[in-house]
Order: C-alpha cells, then sequence, then structure tokens
C-alpha cells in the first residue's frame, strides 16, 4: 500500500497548515476590523486570504513534484484515551492538492466577483453591516472546507465536513428576513441543514464502525487494515461504505437527500456558485474517492453508489427540463453533474470522477456567477424602469427566465462566457465537459451498462435544458420592460467570468486522452486505472448532444417565446410537464410521509407528554400535592403530636412525679422520725449482715 | 458485778429502742422528748458498761467522763428543746406535734 | 445463780417497765414521774458497776435538774390529754415492728460474734475507779478543753432558752 511511502512533512510541506491559517486569519481580521472600514478593505482583506492559500496550495503541488507520495504533516495532538488517538494532521498527497487547489482557486475568483456583486446587493437590499458578515461567513467556508480537504483521519475530516455544512447554513440564510412569508429564506438554510444533517448521521455510525472495527480512524490506518482483512470483514465493511454513502447523499445532494440544494439557491449567487455547485458539494465525491479501499472491498455498496448517482443524474435532469427559475436550473443541473461523478467513482473510475469534479468546478461556477450577473443585469433594468415609469406595483422575480430575453445584445460579454459555460456543461467538444464526461460515459459502458444508459440519457437531457435556457435568456426577443434595459456589468464582475471561461475551454486539458496527466498524478495515491479513448462512445454522446440542441432550438429558437406565452414542451409533453416543472413532487411527499408525523409527535410530545402529563399532571399533583401532604403531616401530625407530645409529656410526667412524690412530705414529725428509724435499721442491717 | 456484758449491753439496746418507739408514736411533744432523754440514758448506760469492762486497763474511765458530758450536753438541749416547745405552743396553742405539719406536702 | 445477775435482772426489769409506762400513760406528769424512776434505776446500775460519781451527777442533773424541768413545763403547757386521732393510724403496728427488728438486730450482734462475750465483767477493778477523785483528775487534766467548752455550751443553752422563749410581742413596740 502507498501509505509506507508516506514521510513527515519537511520543505515545502510544513508550510501546508497555512492553507487552513490563512482564511481564518482573514476572517478574524473582518470580524474585528470589518465594522469600521469599508466595503473595499473587507473585500481585499478576504480575497487576499484566500489567494494566500491558493498560493499555499501552489506550493504543495510543487513539493509534490519532487515527492509524489506525498507527506503527513502533524500541526497537533487532539485526544489521546489509552491506544486511541487522532490528531490535527494534514494529509498532503495527490488527491487532496488536486482539491486544494480547485477549492482555493475557484474561491479566489468567486471572492473577487462577490465583491462586486454584494456591493450591488447593498445598493438594492440595503444594510451595509451585512458585507462584512458576507465575507466572514465565506471565509470560515474556505478554512472549513479546506480542513476537510486536507484531513488525515476520519474525525478531522468530519470537522470540516460538519464546517462546511454550517457555512452553507449560515450563507443561504444570508437574507434571512427575505424569502416566502418573511422567512423563506431562513427555512432554507434550515432546510439544508437539516439534510445535511441526516447525512452527517451517516457519516457518525460509519465512524464508530470503523472504529470499533479497525480501533483507530487515521485514513492509512484504516486503509492498510481493509487491505489486509478487508476480504475477512465484508459485512462490517459494506455496513461501514452504507453508512458513508448515506453521508455524501446528503453533502453532495444524491436520492434521497438532494432536496435542500434547489432551495440553497434562495443564497446570494457567489454562495450558489461556490458551495453549491464547486466545492462543499463535492466534498462527497472526494470522501468516496479518498475510501476507495473501503468501497473496493464490498461490491454491493460500489454498485449502489453507482446506482444511485446514475439514477439521480438522470432524475435531475428532467426536472431541470422544465423549470423556469434560471438558478434552479443549474441547481438541478448541479445535482444532475455529481449523480455523474458519484456514478463515477462507483464504478471505480476515480480519475473519471476527479476528473469530472474539476471540470464541472470551472463551467458551473461561471454560469453560476454568468446568472448571477444576467440576475443583476435585470436588476439594474428593473430599478431603471420603476424610476423611469409611474411604477407598476407588481411583484416582479428577477431570476425568472419569463421575464428574460433577447439580453444577447445587452450583455455581451455575460452571453459569450455562459455559451461557453453551457456548450461545456453539454459535453460539446472541444470543451472540458466532454473530455469528462466522456471518460465517465467509456468507463460506465464496460463496468455497468444499466449505469452506461442512464448517463447517456441524462446527457440529452442536460444538452436540452442548457439549449432552452440559452434561447430563453439571450435569444429572441425581451419579454419583459425591465430586459430591455438590462445593463452590462462592470469588469469586476465579468474578469472573474473569462477567467473560468478559459478554464472551461481548456480545462480538458487535465486528463487528454493520450496525456493522462491527471491519472498518472492521482496514481500516487489511489489505484487508477487508464481509461483510453473510445471512438465509439464519444460518437453516440455527440450525435445526442447535437440531438438535443437541434430539438431545442426547435422548440425556443426558430420561434422565439412571446410574453406571456406558454411555455411550448408543456402543451408537447402535457402532465409530464407538470410533474417535471413540480420536482416531481418529492419535497411534498417528503412532508406528508416524514415531516408531518415528526411534527405531529413533536408536537404530542411537548404538550401533551411534556406539558400536561409532566408539568401538570405529575408535578403539580403528585410532586407538589405529596410534598405539601408530606409537610403537612410532618408539621401537624408529627411534630404536633410526636415531638410536642414529647416535650410536654416530660413536662408533665414532672409534674405528676412531683405531684407524686410531694405526698412524701406528711408534715409530720413522727413520720420522718419513722423514715430516720428505717433508715438505721437498715444500715444496721448493712454492717452485720453483708 | 458479774454481769457479762452483753447482758448490759442488751438492756441498753431495749431501752434505746423504747424510747425509739415513744418517739414515733407518742404525739405529744414533751413526752416524745422525755423518750429522748431516755435514748440518751440507754447510751450512758452502754458506756458506763464499756468503762467497768475495760476495768483494770488504763483509759477505762474515759467512758464515764464522756457519759458525764453526755449529761452535761443533755442539760442544755433539754433547755433549749423545752423553750422551742412554750414558743411552739404559744404559736400552736397546742403541743401537738401532727398540728405543726405545715410543711405538708 | 449468781446474786448479781438477779439482781441485774431485777433493777433491769424495774428500768425496762418504767420505761414502757412512761412511754403508754396518757398523762404526762405520770411519765415524767415513770421516767424519773427509770433515771434512778439507771442510776443503781451505774452504782453497781463502780461509776458512783456519775451515778450521783445522774441523779442530780437528770433526775433533779432535768425531770424538773420537765415537769414545770408540763404545768405551763397544761399537760392535756390529746384526743386520739386518726391521721396516722399505721404508726404504731409499724413502729412495734420496727421496734422488735431492731431489739432482734442488737441481739444478733451481740451474741452472734466474739466467744468471751459471755463472760462476766473482771473482779479486779482499782479501789478509787469511778470515784470523784479519778474522774476529776482526768477531767482536768485530759479532758480540759472540752470541759470548758461544756460550759460554755451550758451557758449558750442557757441565754438561747431565755433568747427563744421571750416576748416579742412587747418588743416590737
Amino acid at each position: 500500500m502507498l501509505s509506507s511511502e508516506i514521510v513527515g512533512g519537511t520543505g515545502l510541506f510544513s508550510i501546508a497548515p497555512l492553507i487552513i491559517a490563512f482564511p481564518i486569519l482573514g476572517l478574524l481580521i473582518n470580524l474585528i476590523f470589518g465594522r469600521r472600514s469599508n466595503e473595499k478593505f473587507v473585500g481585499i482583506v478576504a480575497s487576499s486570504a484566500i489567494g494566500l492559500a491558493f498560493v499555499v496550495a501552489v506550493a504543495q503541488f510543487v513539493a509534490l513534484l519532487g515527492q509524489p507520495a506525498g507527506a503527513a504533516v502533524h500541526v497537533a495532538d487532539w485526544i489521546t484515551i489509552g491506544e486511541f488517538s487522532v490528531s490535527w494532521s494534514l494529509k498532503v498527497d495527490t488527491l487532496s492538492a488536486t482539491m486544494m487547489l480547485m477549492v482555493t482557486g475557484v474561491s479566489a475568483l468567486i471572492h473577487i466577483y462577490a465583491i462586486g456583486y454584494m456591493h450591488d446587493d447593498v445598493r438594492f437590499q440595503g444594510d451595509p453591516g451585512r458585507y462584512t458578515r458576507f465575507f466572514v461567513f465565506f471565509n470560515l467556508f474556505v478554512a472549513a472546507m479546506m480542513i476537510l480537504v486536507t484531513a488525515d483521519n476520519f474525525l478531522m475530516m468530519f470537522v470540516g465536513w460538519e464546517g462546511v455544512g454550517l457555512c452553507s447554513y449560515l450563507l443561504i440564510g444570508f437574507w434571512y428576513e427575505k424569502g416566502a412569508d418573511g422567512i423563506g429564506n431562513a427555512v432554507a438554510g434550515k432546510k439544508a441543514f437539516v439534510t445535511n444533517r441526516i447525512g452527517d448521521f451517516g457519516f457518525l455510525i460509519a465512524m464508530f464502525l470503523i472504529f470499533g472495527a479497525v480501533g483507530s480512524l487515521q485514513f492509512d490506518e484504516v486503509f492498510h487494515w481493509a487491505h489486509e482483512h478487508g476480504l475477512a470483514n465484508e459485512g462490517v465493511i459494506t455496513a461501514i461504505t452504507l453508512f458513508l454513502l448515506l453521508g455524501a447523499t446528503g453533502k453532495s445532494a444524491q436520492i434521497p437527500l438532494y432536496v435542500w440544494l434547489p432551495d440553497a439557491m434562495a443564497g446570494p449567487t457567489p454562495v450558489s456558485a461556490l458551495i453549491h455547485a464547486a466545492t462543499m458539494v463535492t466534498a462527497g465525491v472526494y470522501m468516496i474517492a479518498r475510501n476507495q479501499a473501503l468501497f473496493a472491498v464490498s461490491e454491493f455498496s460500489s454498485s449502489l453508489v453507482a446506482i444511485i448517482g446514475a439514477a439521480t443524474a438522470l432524475f435531475a435532469a428532467t426536472i431541470a427540463v422544465a423549470q423556469f427559475d434560471i438558478k434552479k436550473v443549474l441547481a438541478y443541473s448541479t445535482i444532475s453533474q455529481l449523480g455523474y461523478m458519484i456514478a463515477a467513482v462507483g464504478i471505480g473510475a476515480q480519475v473519471a470522477g476527479m476528473f469530472h469534479l474539476l471540470t464541472h468546478a470551472f463551467f458551473k461556477a461561471l454560469l453560476f456567477l454568468s446568472a448571477g450577473s444576467v440576475i443583476l443585469g435585470i436588476e439594474h433594468g428593473h430599478h431603471h424602469v420603476e424610476h423611469g415609469s409611474s411604477g407598476s406595483a407588481e411583484a416582479f422575480d428577477p431570476n425568472d427566465m419569463r421575464n428574460m430575453g433577447g439580453l444577447r445584445s445587452r450583455m455581451k460579454t455575460t452571453f459569450w462566457v455562459y455559451l461557453i459555460g453551457a456548450l461545456a456543461l453539454s459535453g460539446v467538444p472541444p470543451f472540458a465537459g466532454f473530455f469528462s464526461k466522456d471518460e465517465i460515459l467509456t468507463d460506465a459502458m464496460q463496468e455497468n451498462m444499466l449505469v452506461y444508459i442512464l448517463l447517456a440519457v441524462a446527457a440529452f437531457f442536460t444538452a436540452f435544458y442548457m439549449g432552452r435556457q440559452i434561447l430563453m435568456v439571450f435569444f429572441g426577443k425581451a419579454r419583459s420592460e425591465t430586459a430591455k434595459h438590462a445593463p452590462e456589468n462592470p469588469p469586476i464582475v465579468t474578469v472573474p467570468l473569462i477567467l473560468l471561461a478559459l478554464g472551461a475551454v481548456i480545462g480538458g486539458g487535465l486528463n487528454f486522452p493520450g496525456l493522462h496527466s491527471l491519472t498518472n498524478w492521482l496514481e500516487h495515491t489511489l489505484h487508477v486505472h487508464v481509461s483510453e479513448f473510445n471512438l465509439q462512445v464519444s460518437l453516440i454522446s455527440t450525435c445526442l448532444v447535437l440531438l438535443a440542441i437541434g430539438l431545442a432550438w426547435l422548440l425556443y429558437g426558430r420561434k422565439p417565446m412571446q410574453e406571456g406565452q406558454v411555455d411550448p414542451l408543456r402543451r408537447l409533453l402535457g402532465p409530464l410537464f407538470v410533474g417535471m416543472e413540480n420536482k416531481w413532487w418529492v419535497d411534498e411527499i417528503y412532508n406528508a410521509i416524514i415531516i408531518r408525523p415528526y411534527i405531529a409527535l413533536a408536537a404530542f410530545l411537548a404538550d401533551v407528554v411534556d406539558w400536561r402529563f409532566w408539568h401538570d399532571w405529575f408535578h403539580d399533583t403528585i410532586l407538589a400535592r405529596s410534598f405539601r401532604a408530606g409537610t403537612h403531616w410532618l408539621s401537624s401530625g408529627f411534630d404536633a403530636h410526636v415531638i410536642d407530645g414529647a416535650v410536654n409529656g416530660l413536662g408533665s410526667l414532672t409534674k405528676e412525679a412531683a405531684a407524686r412524690l410531694r405526698l412524701v412530705q406528711t408534715g409530720y414529725v413522727r413520720n420522718y422520725a419513722l423514715a430516720l428509724f428505717v433508715g438505721v435499721l437498715l444500715i444496721l442491717s448493712y454492717f452485720l449482715f453483708v | 458485778m458479774n454481769v457479762p456484758l452483753n447482758y448490759l449491753l442488751v438492756l441498753s439496746g431495749v431501752l434505746f429502742t423504747i424510747g425509739v418507739l415513744g418517739v414515733l408514736v407518742r404525739r405529744n411533744a414533751i413526752v416524745i422528748f422525755m423518750s429522748i432523754e431516755l435514748m440518751l440514758n440507754s447510751a450512758n448506760l452502754a458506756l458506763i458498761a464499756f468503762a467497768r469492762s475495760f476495768a483494770p486497763a488504763a483509759g477505762a474511765l474515759r467512758g464515764q467522763v464522756l457519759v458525764f458530758f453526755v449529761i452535761a450536753v443533755a442539760a442544755a438541749e433539754v433547755a433549749v428543746g423545752l423553750a422551742l416547745i412554750v414558743v411552739i405552743f404559744r404559736a400552736k396553742k397546742s403541743i401537738d406535734v401532727d398540728q405543726v405539719s405545715s410543711l405538708k406536702g | 445463780m449468781d446474786v448479781d445477775l438477779l439482781l441485774f435482772i431485777g433493777i433491769g426489769l424495774v428500768a425496762v417497765i418504767s420505761a414502757i409506762s412512761m412511754l403508754a400513760s396518757r398523762n404526762a406528769i405520770y411519765s415524767a414521774l415513770f421516767l424519773v424512776i427509770n433515771f434512778i434505776t439507771i442510776a443503781t446500775l451505774f452504782l453497781l458497776m463502780n461509776a458512783a460519781f456519775i451515778a450521783m451527777v445522774q441523779v442530780t442533773v437528770y433526775a433533779g435538774a432535768i425531770m424538773v424541768l420537765f415537769l414545770f413545763v408540763i404545768m405551763l403547757l397544761g399537760a392535756e390529754r390529746l384526743k386520739p386521732t386518726g391521721s396516722l393510724p399505721w404508726q404504731l403496728p409499724v413502729a412495734i415492728l420496727l421496734g422488735a427488728a431492731l431489739i432482734a438486730e442488737v441481739v444478733f450482734a451481740l451474741f452472734h460474734g466474739a466467744s468471751n462475750a459471755a463472760q462476766g465483767l473482771s473482779e479486779n477493778v482499782a479501789q478509787g475507779f469511778g470515784s470523784p477523785t479519778s474522774i476529776g483528775l482526768i477531767l482536768f487534766d485530759q479532758y480540759l478543753i472540752p470541759f470548758e467548752i461544756t460550759s460554755i455550751l451550758l451557758l449558750v443553752g442557757m441565754v438561747g432558752a431565755v433568747v427563744i422563749t421571750r416576748d416579742r410581742g412587747k418588743e416590737s413596740r
């Protein structure tokens, strides 16, 4: 196993802990000084912190070039109880370095984007104090993600796991007073947290099982154990991996715990881009990839992982087809693409999965940020319209694609980068998505036919809904006054977009067929196999994609949608469309089956059991009354009768005795003399006879 | 006289007992007093008997000397006692000792 | 039977009977006179036991002075016969019982113990045993201090008697 080649951290490896320290430092500075400084200061501090973290990540990359086996950097001891010890240690190897680079790089770009985006947010939503809070949370998220990625053991990874979940909650509910009924965003944040928690529960159980079976939580030791004793303990390992899978479905939004991610779009766009596209949601994929040693032992778990991933990919894609919110389409798209990645690591194609993870990070972040740019433009336009005309008082949703249209001419840069992102996502060669998706499909065709079919159909849908989106938003005529006046955004918003677009274009080079750079890179950490370029698979997928784009153009391009017009797909598919639009009523089913009974049970326990039974009846009736009875008995029964009786009795006894003894004093001298005489006789007898 | 000492002592004891009986039984204060004198006398008798029994010895006469003192003290005691009885008579108008029972409990 | 013994028994009887009579008599004067007889018998016994001086002192002081005093007081207070009351009816039986007990114990004590108890008093007695001379010699020699204190005692008794019987009615005015 490779663990024997890992050595301690020296040289460049020793600065690895800074990758966590810099974001923490950034957030502390903003926390303490942020209120008193201006937006620029806060933004620069936060972005610089991430930038420095990126530099550290590059340094690790360089160090790994010289020492590909990696290193373990011990920072501090954490728990030491008997033979169980867990420490804060960083595991710097090719897999974690990949994640480090991607996360810090994309985060840095999104931080810069957020400086401009949140400024406008302040302009439109008020309250400048939020600006600082946003960046504090953002930095905290990166710090937690770094802990997760660089963890040397399950427990430390869990700390990061929980940390990113917390930051997700904080950032989704960032505009906490907005949303449906004034608490909609907060509810969305809560939903994300609770759903994630169910996954975390799985992760915890898996940790307990691992500790029970192995006696240690350190990755190297666990994987070594799996390698040695895996076949003998297949049952335990299956249980462990199933629970780990539960954790992954929570964090990476797979069936059945994906329901939080669409609602998470209530958060600001940079949040959606960073957390719910590029980084947090990939934590599940990373975790399964890291635990390859365990999943390789259990056939059942691996197959289940693959099936769940593939099924999610298709399921989410069908929902995305019928969504009208620009960000919801992208959210379901994210779930679908995550399904691809999960399926990949499920069928043993870890490299393909990681490859897709990287490319997806680029183009999904790009898409989200561009969508944010579009939304900003629409909001500007709305502002312009509101102030210009008499002002229509109807509710205006800036995210609704039906209010857009024809933005190609007005927001040129945004349009081009969005197009690049969409093409990359659809898997059109030579963009990045094509190579990564095809590698997954190739491996799927060889390993599991069912998975391949599901993923291929999902690819068709992916291309279709992206085409639909592009055509609805940017082509045709503007469907509302606002869209007519939407302006392009300033460079601070558009420059990060361009940079990401570059990544989407050339990202394929990461694991270009023939070069297999990523495969070789990851070989030092995982068991990998080279996935050769399969012309058949690529041709099939390209045909599917072109077919889908053509279909989209037929429906939305040839006769662009007019204002107030019903979506043409609704007429075509009828009830299917209704199902897709309503997310197949999954949320409603969960609500009915799980949430409502739970709330009813909680209400019952709280009102009836706790309040009426425990407080009212038990406490008042039994405790209070018995206490009162007890004290009453003690005071009037016991105290009055027994104690007073004893004391009074003593007194009356004395009186009685005195009254009796008093009578001895007869007053007669003769009696006294008699007594004397008796005494004399007694003494005399004593002397005589004793 | 050639009488065993014990006989004399028995006589002394009997006289003493009769004196005690007198104190216990009679209610007349003066008679009680006389009984007390009887008791003293019986003691004197015993003392003289003992003095006689130790006759040739050196300090035998001490018994008689002691009797002398006893008689003297008895005299003083009678004087005072009778004075008391007179006073009590003045208060109670009676010499019945049973009348002097104010300390009755 | 020894003459001495007979004599002793006779005198003893007289003493005991006179004592009992003194006890039983209802009239206080009679009690006093019986007591005088008793004293004289005791004095006789003293005489028989070579205590001549003491016998005379007995007759002089006891029978002569003390009993006279008694008679004076009896006459002063009017020796009325006391009405028998029923206050302590049980006192008499109990007293007799206890008296019997005492006699029994005395007899027991005397005749249970030493073996030479039944011996008679020895015959050889000094010539002047019990004479005033010999008593006086000891009295003023060894027992001088008690003698003097006795005189003080008599004085105190005298004064005391006067003080006690003094008429307080006149003084308070």
